[in-house]
């Protein structure tokens, strides 16, 4: 059987099963819940993992996109989008969440032009940080209080079709013609430069796509929780997702969803340890990065989410100066 | 106009605060071209340090300070010692990563140990003087005094010692300066050393500036000063100096003639700003890509 039909009959299974958990109640209401929290990640981990993996930046603002993305969606369906339209309410408000993420990536991306590394690190930085402390100062939605009343429209088939979307979106990328370019200028850039990739197109499409799933994780993930304050996207969410792509491997989707799964698994699985298991997470970290520093899936990939003509190979060497 | 000299006096105390965290931070990225992004954790170990030294231990004014400095620069050379140095070889990000690990452990840690925020004692008895409408405290000229201080001591310390040169050869080229015969191992564990210790003075002269501390309070301090740092010019040491002084003015300015909560909304735009416009910081210089 082609691989393409195995592919299909799974994502069908767990549409199917995104479908009936909730409707039947197979699993207990805190499993849904860290299953959604687990599609939530997903998002958020492949779409970092495309600036910080593929491209090869250092960005430490995520969660600031996905605060813009969280308020965006959240504002629209609490006050402007009316409740007449029904279906399209909750996939406009996400899909406006994303997009107003896009636009912040913009901002992030042109200084992207003219530095890279540590000082680009520092912009990502500055930028997540603006962003909260905006939010902490426009009062009418709320301030540093939060935003209130949001409905719990993100139920498990939207959750599960927004990760499978943004899971094919950006696997697609990379695997595309600009994303060789990406590839091109995480190896070297000005060779990159030098070959004809348009290195500013390039990373103005790799960033708005990554802060656009941002965005869109961080609807889905205000209409789960139904709460939001600009305390929730500080830097330790930033950091959790860091580690979810780091735990995985950078450069690599599978990687990626590997690593937001034992990280949300083991989050859960701790959870009796009370304070050590705070303890216990970032010693993992160490401990993986002191024995595996590519994370658990390094370079590689799985097979699946290589394109089909592509000859498999040995991942290459990356040299970081 | 007295107003305005009580607030460039304020903005000097924490200026002062943040250069020297961002030295720490400076060191470390000019030998090892890493973030070490447990350093603001290492502060808030040295402002717990002060408060044991304050309360368990019942430490006069010296030894305190002297426990919270030997205390982060042994902690600083443990941590560089088991998490950083089998990462010399591996993708740099990695060890940024790593570093982020040991911050979150080490705040965690404290956390178990201390699950609420606690009250340092006055250490100084604290006198005032009034000069012209202008308040200042004996602690706040303590605090500056003893930074700018330290200050000129490291700085000499790089520019005129051999331990200086030693550094400054390693973070010019590693593998060259170790063929020349500088004892590499040796000199990174001494710049982690120095750079903690200044780190841990820092907090113990924060605890005493803001006695109530957390275990989370060297996040978002660290987080600023390594922006401090970065507005200076990483890996430069008086960069860092300037760029702690310039975020500490900005911030107390900011909180001075404008709402209070607009404080780091308008310092952080600034720096974005800054960064846009001087990519590689005030005083740094990009590093010549070779192709």
């Amino acid at each position: 059987m082609n691989r393409h039909w195995i592919i299909g009959l799974l994502l069908l299974a767990g549409a199917g099963l995104s479908w009936a958990i909730p409707r039947y109640e197979l699993l207990n209401p805190y499993l849904q819940a860290t299953l959604m929290y687990l599609g939530i990640n997903i998002i958020l981990a492949t779409s970092l993992n495309l600036i910080n993996g593929y491209l090869g930046e250092f960005s430490v603002g995520h969660a600031g996109f996905m605060a813009v993305g969280a308020y965006v969606s959240a504002i629209l369906t609490v006050m402007l989008i009316p409740v007449g339209a029904a279906i399209w309410r909750f996939p406009l408000a996400i899909l406006a969440g994303g997009g107003a993420a896009a636009l912040t990536g913009l901002v992030v991306a042109i200084p992207a032009f003219r530095t890279r590394g540590d000082y680009l690190a520092i912009v990502t930085l500055a930028f997540a940080m603006i962003v909260k402390s905006a939010l902490e100062n426009i009062n009418a939605i709320g301030g540093p209080r939060g935003l209130l009343g949001i409905e719990g429209l993100s139920t498990m088939p939207w959750i599960f079709a927004w990760t499978v979307l943004s899971v094919w979106v950006i696997r697609n990328f990379v695997y595309s013609n600009p994303g060789r370019g990406v590839l091109a200028i995480r190896e070297d850039e000005v060779a990159a430069e030098l070959m004809g990739v348009n290195t500013r197109w390039v990373k103005i499409r790799a960033f708005m796509i990554a802060s656009f799933f941002a965005g869109v994780a961080g609807g889905l993930f205000t209409h789960l929780l139904q709460f939001i304050s600009p305390r929730i996207f500080d830097i330790t969410k930033t950091t959790d997702i860091l580690v979810m792509v780091y735990l995985g491997g950078v450069g690599s989707i599978g990687g990626s969803i590997m690593g937001a799964s034992l990280f949300t698994v083991l989050q859960e699985c701790l959870r009796p340890l009370g304070v050590w298991r705070m303890v216990i997470m970032p010693l993992l970290l160490i401990l993986l990065m002191l024995f595996r520093p590519r994370g658990i899936m390094g370079l590689r990939d799985f097979p699946w989410f290589r394109p089909s003509v592509e000859c498999p190979q040995r991942p290459p060497e990356i040299h970081h100066s | 106009m007295a107003y305005l000299f009580q607030q460039i006096l304020n903005a000097l105390q924490l200026g002062s605060i943040y250069a020297l965290i961002a030295l720490g931070y400076t060191m470390v990225y000019g030998i090892m071209t890493m973030i070490n992004f447990a350093h603001g954790d290492i502060f808030m170990v040295g402002a717990f340090l002060c408060f044991v030294a304050a309360t368990v231990l019942g430490l006069p004014f010296i030894p305190a300070l002297l426990l919270s400095m030997t205390g982060c620069a042994l902690l600083g050379v443990v941590i560089e010692r088991l998490a950083y140095k089998p990462l010399r070889n591996a993708p740099r990000v990695s060890a940024v990563i790593t570093a982020l690990g040991v911050g979150l452990v080490l705040e965690h840690l404290t956390l178990v140990f201390s699950p609420y925020p606690r009250h340092v004692p006055a250490l100084w008895s604290s006198a005032t003087w009034h000069v012209g409408g202008v308040t200042l405290s004996s602690l706040q000229a303590l605090i500056i005094v003893l930074s700018v201080l330290l200050m000129v001591l490291l700085d000499w310390l790089v520019r005129r010692t051999m331990l200086g040169l030693a550094i400054r050869a390693i973070s010019w080229d590693r593998t060259v300066a170790a063929i020349m015969g500088v004892p590499v191992d040796a000199v990174i564990s001494l710049t982690f050393a120095i750079g903690a210790a200044l780190g841990g003075a820092a907090g113990f002269l924060y605890a005493l500036a803001y006695p109530v501390i957390d275990p989370y309070m060297g996040v978002i301090v660290g987080w600023k000063a390594f922006i401090a740092a970065v507005v200076g010019g990483i890996g430069n040491v008086r960069g860092a100096m300037l760029g702690g002084f310039i975020l500490g003015a900005v911030e107390i300015m900011v909180a001075a003639f404008l709402p209070s909560t607009y404080r780091d909304l308008i310092a952080f735009a600034l720096l974005f700003t800054l960064l846009i416009l001087k990519p590689y910081g005030l005083l740094g210089q990009p590093r010549p890509q070779k192709v």
